[in-house]
């Protein structure tokens, strides 16, 4: 079986790097699946989980802020914040959740809706992330 | 001469200050080692986004963002790193003298330029000149995450991206070694030498969904890496400059001990002597 080599990065250092059969990733227009020998290709991605399919055991990892690189046989997210399960620290994700959900309904000024709304995203994207994992 | 007590007060308040001096060393020989590391850990991700944006930036003529192209200058921002702390020699007011230099050699209007300012001290130097600062960040951590300065990076790229600034420069430290650090400025955007260096032939990508696209989400989180990796290497600087600053404090105050120390020797050979001077002399006069 073929295999991809995927890297990630982010500013804060390398998070992961391994050999997995499959990638597949939300990308701005809808899901993706990279398999080994795939074209070049650049993809922004949206805050969600991206899913690495090895030979007997699946990652996934909460990316939020990326986009994905990929060469025939190789596979580089660079995101802004990516996580593997085992780091997400689920209180902090819980009140970051509950704290953006207050401010969505607070209603301010439209900067800090935005903020709110993409840090609600982000929350809930690491809480799904756990939640799969169990 | 001073009295002895005098001395002896000014050799005990020296050694206080020399242990508080040789502490603050040793606290930022370690802060800089995780400093280090730090920029050492977002070398990758800066290494790869660069060969990204300028394999796409360089491969297609029709590669046009408002980012890559030079418009009119009709605002400066200067985007200027310092820290919150002095007692780092001469960290801070170099960088602090070349921003204000070259501003007022550029400049004859305040309308005519804007500063984004990281670290206490810098903003109570532009503060205290009037000089309008348009975004500051103070209290940073000694290693920052990229998280705490996410929202200033994006506000400073947003200020382009809606024409409020023409142009964005950055002044900071150059990290070279643990004893030499320099002022380094950057003009960050917009990106004008992204095609040189990139000929190497990098493989022509597909994009998904397409180029405009890729480049509106690549760039601004391009400039936004390039202002972190900044930050880092100037934390470095920080430390290094504080540590040798504080290194030659404590030398100085081991001189300084040394020479009180001779001079209290002194003062207390001195004495005695009179004293057995005048006992002498007291004698003889009895006799």
């Amino acid at each position: 079986m073929k295999t991809l080599t995927v890297s990630v990065v982010t500013p804060d250092g390398p998070v992961l790097e391994d050999t997995f059969e499959m990638v597949s990733c939300k990308a701005e227009n809808g899901e993706l699946g990279i398999l080994p020998g795939h074209i070049p290709l650049v993809a922004p991605l949206t805050i969600s989980a991206v899913r690495l399919k090895g030979n007997n055991h699946t990652e996934r990892i909460a990316v939020s802020g990326g986009f994905l690189e990929v060469r025939p046989d190789k596979v580089t997210i660079l995101a802004q914040s990516a996580e593997k399960p085992s780091d997400i620290n689920v209180e902090r994700a819980r009140k970051a959740k509950e704290r953006a959900e207050r401010r969505l309904q607070a209603k301010q000024d439209d900067i800090d809706f935005r903020r709110a709304e993409y840090s609600l995203r982000r929350a809930i994207n690491r809480l799904e992330v756990i939640e799969e994992k169990r | 001469m001073a009295s002895l007590r005098g001395i002896q007060t000014r050799i005990s308040s020296t050694k206080k200050t020399k242990q508080i001096t040789k502490a603050m060393q040793m606290v930022s020989g370690s802060k800089l080692n995780k400093a280090e590391n730090n920029a050492k850990a977002f070398v990758p991700y800066s290494e790869k986004i660069q060969e990204v944006v300028t394999g796409i930036a360089g491969s297609g003529e029709d590669a046009e963002h408002p980012m890559l192209q030079q418009r009119d200058v009709k605002k400066t921002a200067y985007f200027v790193i310092t820290s919150d702390k002095g007692l780092a020699g001469p960290y801070n007011s170099n960088v602090l003298r070349a921003v204000y230099r070259t501003i007022q050699e550029r400049h004859t209007s305040q309308d005519e330029y804007t500063v984004i300012v990281v670290g206490r001290v810098g903003r109570d130097f532009f503060k205290k000149r009037d000089i309008p600062i348009s975004n500051e960040i103070i209290g940073l951590s000694d290693q920052p995450d990229f998280t705490d300065i996410k929202d200033l990076t994006s506000e400073t790229v947003q200020l382009y991206t809606d024409e409020e600034i023409d142009e964005l420069i950055i002044f900071y430290n150059h990290y070279i070694s643990a004893i030499s650090q320099e002022v380094s400025s950057k003009k960050l955007l917009p990106l004008t030498n992204l095609s040189e260096g990139s000929s190497m032939a990098v493989s022509s990508y597909e994009y998904e969904p397409n180029q405009e696209e890729i480049l509106n989400v690549l760039l601004p989180q391009y400039a936004e890496s390039l202002i972190y990796g900044a930050l880092l290497d100037s934390k470095a600087s920080e430390h290094a400059s504080r540590m040798t600053a504080m290194q030659s404090a404590t030398d100085n105050a081991n001189d300084l001990i040394d020479d009180l120390s001779l001079q209290y020797n002194r003062a207390r050979q001195a004495a005695i002597t009179q004293e057995i001077t005048e006992i002498v002399g007291g004698a003889a006069a009895q006799e």
